[in-house]
């Protein structure tokens, strides 16, 4: 058999998808990883621990969740890329901290491998119940990055895009897999080049009336210097204005929390991710994400049907579900929770089409056959 | 402290401090900048990070990179800092609160690293902030917003509770003790490794009102009664030492600090196979703007 190698594969290797995630990350530039061992992302913390100190980099294993975090905003502000990654009550109490690297606008990455909840729930087991949580699981207003994989393959493309989109951003972006697709194995072409964004540097020279959170472009992005460059600025985790100091002034108030969803917002052409794929005079489309994708996409073509796959969830792509609803009659989702996208998509089709969820959280993986079967009924 | 100090040091156009009349945290922070002076730091070059509380305020005022974080976790952010740019000097100034209750984690933790960061305490035995409760540090039997009656709780001796989890350097004074305490806070940053400044310093306004101690003064005072140096404190008797407490350079043992163990390991893992396999993606399509 004659391989197909493209002129951009470096090499073709069999991973797990955590450990494809740390080649992704460490091909992207990540040099500093701090995490806390949780059920079923530990094989990621493993990985960098053998893989950073061969190339210079720093793994740490802190004494526990919020510390991870803490770490890795820290190594971040000192201007090297950083990554934790954690599991279901890891994700709960990683939430103040990235809030902290929302608001003060340091670019990090955060996996949450799904595992079955609530509470201890089921550790080693797969869910996709922590996609809420990832919008709505900090206080305050926040705009997220969240994005989501449905292969080994997928797992290390994505990890690229979030550390780009991170880094380009200047915000947390949170990696979603589900365990499934975190523990199992599949081929990976490795890429020989890639594409790397790195946070932009600042060209004003440090001094008294130097302003690190000025925004001196459209993309609302400010060039923050890393510490130690001698700019000697402040970074607070309350209100601040443009020179870093905290401020309780409304107008000043209102325009941060404005800009930082803005900045996402305009944004979006480069941090969508959605695959939209409809036979012709098919009227039911199947939505989903994640492992539950790959069951979905195997009932669609075993009754012609249409599928969307959702690799970027948050920004949710609310003007192409719109659309999609004026095609199609019925639109599927499915997701291994009690139902958290299916709102999302009712509200982007506004009655357009009919939305029917498949929400099943058992701790298994959701089976073709029951997606076959909605299928048929729907037509 | 010389006006040209304060020029230099503090970020003059940030003042009026939020602290209260006759707190003593103007006391505490005088006596770190004292200490930086006479090392003679780069200011690009030092790291002060902070957690959440009045203490923690004082970060926004210094001229160095400044970090204020969340509440107990200023140890934490100051941890990736120093592995990320071990050549920072990185101050962490903190609360009784904050670094010992909901920041107790870390506090040992990074003690049991030694990892190479001086944690400078603002010991008020209280939260200010909020107005007055009872803090890990608060004494038994006094009186605070949420210990009406008095406090039922035994107070930490925060700095045997570093000793135990492995800090290489402890000291402790208090702001009556203003040309002692930056002695202590420079040894402390000499020190290459996890080093514990425990500042006594007085709440006047929610601690000494609770307590009837009549003024910032008088709990001066009281700093200046309560406490016997290293010396005298080793012949005191159990019975001599009720109500008082040491200061001085508790505890000063070197030892091979985190960052520097971290190098070496690095040093024997270092792979140049592993470093040519990423480097080629380096080469690549790399886009950083400037702005």
């Amino acid at each position: 058999m004659i391989f197909p190698f493209s002129n951009n594969i470096k090499e073709v290797k069999f991973l797990q998808g955590n450990q494809a995630c740390t080649e992704a990350a460490i091909a992207v530039g990540c040099r500093f990883f701090a995490g806390y061992p949780i059920t079923p992302s530990t094989e990621i913390a493993e990985e960098m621990s053998k893989k950073l100190p061969k190339i210079g980099g720093t793994f740490i294993q802190m004494e526990d969740e919020i510390s991870s975090l803490a770490a890795v905003i820290g190594a971040s502000i000192c201007g090297v890329k950083s990554l934790t990654a954690t599991s279901g009550p890891g994700f709960s109490l990683k939430q103040e901290h990235i809030g902290y690297a929302y608001l003060t606008e340091i670019p990090c990455v955060i996996v949450n491998v799904q595992r079955g909840g609530p509470s201890t729930g089921l550790p080693t087991h797969p869910a996709q119940s922590d996609i809420m949580q990832s919008k709505w699981g900090i206080h305050g207003d926040y705009t997220p990055i969240v994005l989501c994989p449905t292969s080994v393959k997928e797992y290390y493309d994505l990890t690229i895009k979030a550390f780009n989109l991170s880094e380009k951003f200047r915000t947390p972006v949170i990696l979603l897999p589900d365990e499934i697709v975190a523990h199992m194995r599949e081929k990976v072409e490795i890429p020989k080049r890639i594409k790397i964004i790195t946070r932009k540097k600042n060209s004003l020279p440090p001094g008294n009336n130097f302003r690190p959170y000025a925004v001196n472009s459209d993309d609302g992005v400010p060039a923050i210097p890393d510490f130690g460059e001698g700019y000697r600025f402040n970074i607070t985790g309350l209100i601040h204005d443009e020179t870093g100091f905290p401020t309780t002034s409304a107008e000043i108030t209102k325009r941060l929390l404005l800009r930082l969803r803005k900045k996402i917002e305009s944004g979006y052409g480069e941090i969508r991710g959605i695959e939209i794929n409809i036979p012709r005079n098919s009227q039911v489309a199947v939505l989903s994400f994640g492992a539950s994708f790959r069951s979905a996409a195997k009932a669609a073509k075993d009754s012609n049907a249409g599928t969307v796959k959702l690799t970027t969830i948050f920004p949710f792509p609310e003007k192409e579900i719109r659309e999609l609803a004026h095609k199609v009659k019925t639109i599927i989702v499915v997701e291994m929770n009690l139902g958290q996208i299916v709102h999302e998509v009712e509200r982007a089709a506004c009655g357009s089409a009919k939305v029917i969820g498949i929400n099943i959280a058992d701790g298994q993986l959701i089976s073709p056959e029951i997606i076959l079967e909605k299928i048929n009924q729907c037509r | 402290m010389s006006l040209d100090k304060i020029k230099k040091y503090l970020r003059l156009d940030k003042f009026p401090h939020i602290w209260c009349p006759g707190c003593g945290n103007g006391i505490v922070l005088q006596s770190v900048v004292n200490a930086i002076d006479k090392l003679n730091l780069d200011q690009n070059k030092v790291a002060v990070v902070s957690g959440i509380g009045c203490s923690s305020r004082s970060a926004g005022y210094l001229d160095f990179n400044t970090l204020h974080t969340t509440h107990g976790r200023a140890i934490a952010f100051a941890t990736g800092i120093k592995l990320a740019k071990p050549e920072l000097t990185v101050i962490v100034l903190t609360g009784d609160g904050d670094c010992s209750a909901i920041g107790g984690n870390h506090l040992i933790h990074a003690a049991r690293r030694n990892i190479d960061l001086t944690v400078v305490v603002f010991n008020n035995n209280i939260y200010g902030m909020t107005g007055g409760q009872y803090s890990p540090t608060t004494y038994l039997d006094d009186k605070a917003a949420t210990a009406n009656v008095g406090n039922i709780e035994n107070p930490f001796d925060l700095c045997e509770l570093v000793k135990g989890a492995g800090a290489t350097y402890i000291a402790r004074s208090t702001t009556f003790h203003a040309t002692h305490l930056p002695l202590l806070v420079m040894k402390g940053i000499q020190n290459k490794g996890f080093s514990f400044i425990d500042a006594v310093t007085a709440c006047p306004i929610y601690y000494g009102r609770m307590n009837k101690l009549v003024d910032a003064v008088e709990m001066l005072r009281l700093q200046r009664d309560n406490a016997r140096n290293i010396k005298q404190w080793s012949t005191m008797s159990d019975e001599e030492k009720k109500g008082k407490f040491v200061i001085g350079e508790l505890f000063n043992k070197p030892a091979m600090e985190y960052t520097e163990r971290y190098r070496q390991l690095i040093m024997k893992e270092k792979s140049e196979e592993d470093l040519k396999y990423y480097r080629e993606n380096e080469e690549s399509e790399s886009k950083s703007e400037e702005e």
